[in-house]
């Protein structure tokens, strides 16, 4: 932990604008923390997005693959935790600890056949399994209460020792945050990680280094579908309501946009991207019926200035200073040549 | 490792066909390689030669029998006969672009769990390619095309290969980079790796190989002594039939 910190810190030394990317989103959370207010919603959300993303980007950035329907993933284990706290007056810890179990069973049972299918077709048959958790969602009526939703849920906590301020709501959510963050980068730098970049990279390239392709893809389909457990769970304690559209096709688009505006791939892109893609809309509020007008343009701005996300930015400036530092060069020597 | 006094086979290929669909690209082929040996396989484009080196590998669909050191090379599972110590370099060497050199080197090893013999090898290749230990830290796409091809090589010897299979290690290399990698694999056949070399660049591998054989439409044409080869024209009327 101590030893990831440190390497944490010498990475921000050497990458000065990443370094205030990070110190950009600190002031934010300490701005939130002191004054409160509407912000402090929209960073807790932002904060439970940077799970769902963090676990995205794994399966999607790292291995290559794609995935419409982690959703359904987050919904079994936030609606598990909603219906045992909520109807059967469960302990929160207990009743997400079945809901995440009860998700990565599902995974590992969809996740089997599904991901023998590539590209395209793995896109729509992901999408099915997020469809098919949202209508019955809405369709399990004695269970989910259907489109009215569930109310009532138990905050977080572990017996009396409960969270309900929000500021204590916020503070947990950056600290879980931080730590799925830390186990990506752990994940990513162990032999696991690289089979799961090899496997991207070239299937039958991974396969003739003795790794087992299905089951590397497997293991990333099963972590990423924990994580989107752990924020679904998250989502319903932290809320205290819960209903169909919370873990609709909707919160896919949103994971998704985080991804690409954070950058895919990378370790700390989920985080850029969850900050600015729940702030945007927040910032376009002045603009009234054009609100959403201004949010895709500023979305469009940056995936055209910053391809590969927010975390890029460093290397756009770098480039950007290399080429200026050729063209001097070229020039001194074009008037060298001419003198 | 040194070189066997008495040449004995140690892989040995009977009826070996592969297809792509309903398209049958490689035709029953019969090759053996005998212990310490270089191996080459030439033809021109399009022969089969990389569709044979991945049927070797169990990377397509085969038919027919692959025994190596006298144990049967199971069909359609690469992740076995890389643990029994066949290893590829694909054509496009397969490197890992994102991932430094350092992990492609680490993924070669993917297979072993003791870190005395990964550090052994590691040293092994950073000898054999002192230009790689320079670039440990770097993206393995950020290379020039002889470094990746390198790398490729490396990451091989990685996994302790008894086998060797190169596809078109020249392929988008200038001639003097070309060389240098040819040196490596002679150095490291002589110490006594045998390996199969598959080129379309005929010329290149002659001096090194001890046999060749030629490939044609999708089978195995002939087996040629390369010293025997006496002029070009002889090795064209091979290619053309």
């Amino acid at each position: 932990m101590m030893n990831s910190l440190t390497s944490i810190w010498a990475e921000a030394r050497s990458n000065p604008l990443l370094l205030v990317l990070w110190l950009a989103v600190a002031a934010l959370a300490a701005y939130v923390f002191v004054n409160g207010g509407y912000l402090m919603a929209v960073l807790q959300f932002a904060c439970i997005y940077v799970v769902f993303v963090a676990g995205l980007n794994l399966f999607m950035g790292f291995t290559g693959q794609v995935s419409f329907g982690h959703n359904a993933f987050a919904a079994i284990s936030g609606y598990t935790s909603a219906v045992l706290t909520a109807t059967y007056g469960w302990d929160p810890v207990p009743a997400a600890v079945l809901g995440i179990g009860g998700a990565l069973a599902c995974a590992l049972i969809v996740g089997y056949p599904v991901l023998r299918l590539r590209g395209h077709y793995l896109a729509m048959a992901t999408l099915a399994i997020g469809l098919i958790a949202y209508e019955v969602a809405v369709q399990w009526d004695s269970v989910t209460q259907g489109y009215m939703g569930i109310s009532g849920i138990a905050p977080l906590g572990v017996g009396r020792w409960t969270i309900t301020s929000d500021r204590g709501i916020l503070i947990f959510l950056i600290v879980v945050a931080l730590l799925s963050l830390l186990m990506v980068r752990g994940i990513r730098r162990s032999r696991l990680g690289r089979s799961f970049v090899a496997v991207a990279g070239s299937e039958d390239a991974a396969r003739a280094l003795g790794i087992d392709v299905a089951r590397t893809k497997l293991l990333a389909f099963l972590i990423s579908a924990g994580y989107a457990a752990v924020a679904g769970s998250l989502f319903v304690h932290a809320v205290g309501f819960v209903s169909p559209e919370v873990f609709g096709l909707h919160m896919v688009v949103l994971a998704f946009t985080m991804l690409y505006v954070g950058g895919i791939g990378t370790i700390v892109g989920p985080v850029f991207g969850a900050v600015i893609v729940a702030l945007l809309p927040e910032t376009f509020r002045g603009f009234k019926e054009y609100q959403d007008l201004a949010y895709g343009a500023a979305l469009v701005l940056i995936l055209i200035y910053t391809p590969r996300g927010l975390v890029s930015l460093p290397d756009l400036w770098r480039r950007r200073k290399a080429a200026q530092k050729t063209d001097v060069q070229q020039t001194s020597a074009r008037q060298g040549g001419a003198a | 490792m040194t070189a066997a006094v008495e040449p004995s086979r140690i892989l040995s290929v009977e009826g070996l066909s592969a297809r792509y669909g309903h398209v049958e690209a490689l035709h029953p082929v019969d090759l053996h390689v005998e212990a310490g040996e270089l191996v080459a396989v030439l033809g021109p484009n399009g022969a089969g030669k990389s569709t044979l080196m991945r049927a070797l590998m169990g990377l397509v669909p085969t038919q027919g029998s692959v025994a190596f050191h006298g144990h049967a090379v199971p069909r359609r599972n690469p992740a076995k006969a890389a643990a029994m110590g066949l290893v590829l370099v694909p054509e496009g060497r397969g490197i890992f672009a994102p991932m430094t050199v350092a992990e492609n080197l680490e993924l070669g090893a993917y297979l072993l769990n003791d870190k005395q013999e990964f550090a052994r090898r590691h040293d092994r290749v950073m000898t054999l390619f002192p230009r790689l230990k320079e670039r440990l830290a770097q993206t393995a796409g950020s290379l020039s095309g002889g470094e990746q091809q390198m790398l490729a090589v490396g990451r091989a010897l990685m996994s302790d290969p008894k086998l060797l299979l190169l596809d078109e290690p020249s392929l988008g290399l200038a001639p003097r980079v070309i060389e240098e990698i040819l040196q490596t694999l002679g150095e490291l056949n002589r110490a006594g790796l045998p390996i199969i070399l598959v080129e379309q660049k005929a010329p290149l591998v002659l001096t090194l190989a001890r046999r060749a054989y030629i490939m044609s439409v999708g089978s195995i044409a002939a087996e040629i002594d390369p010293r025997q080869v006496k002029s070009h024209d002889e090795l064209a009327h091979f290619y053309l039939g």
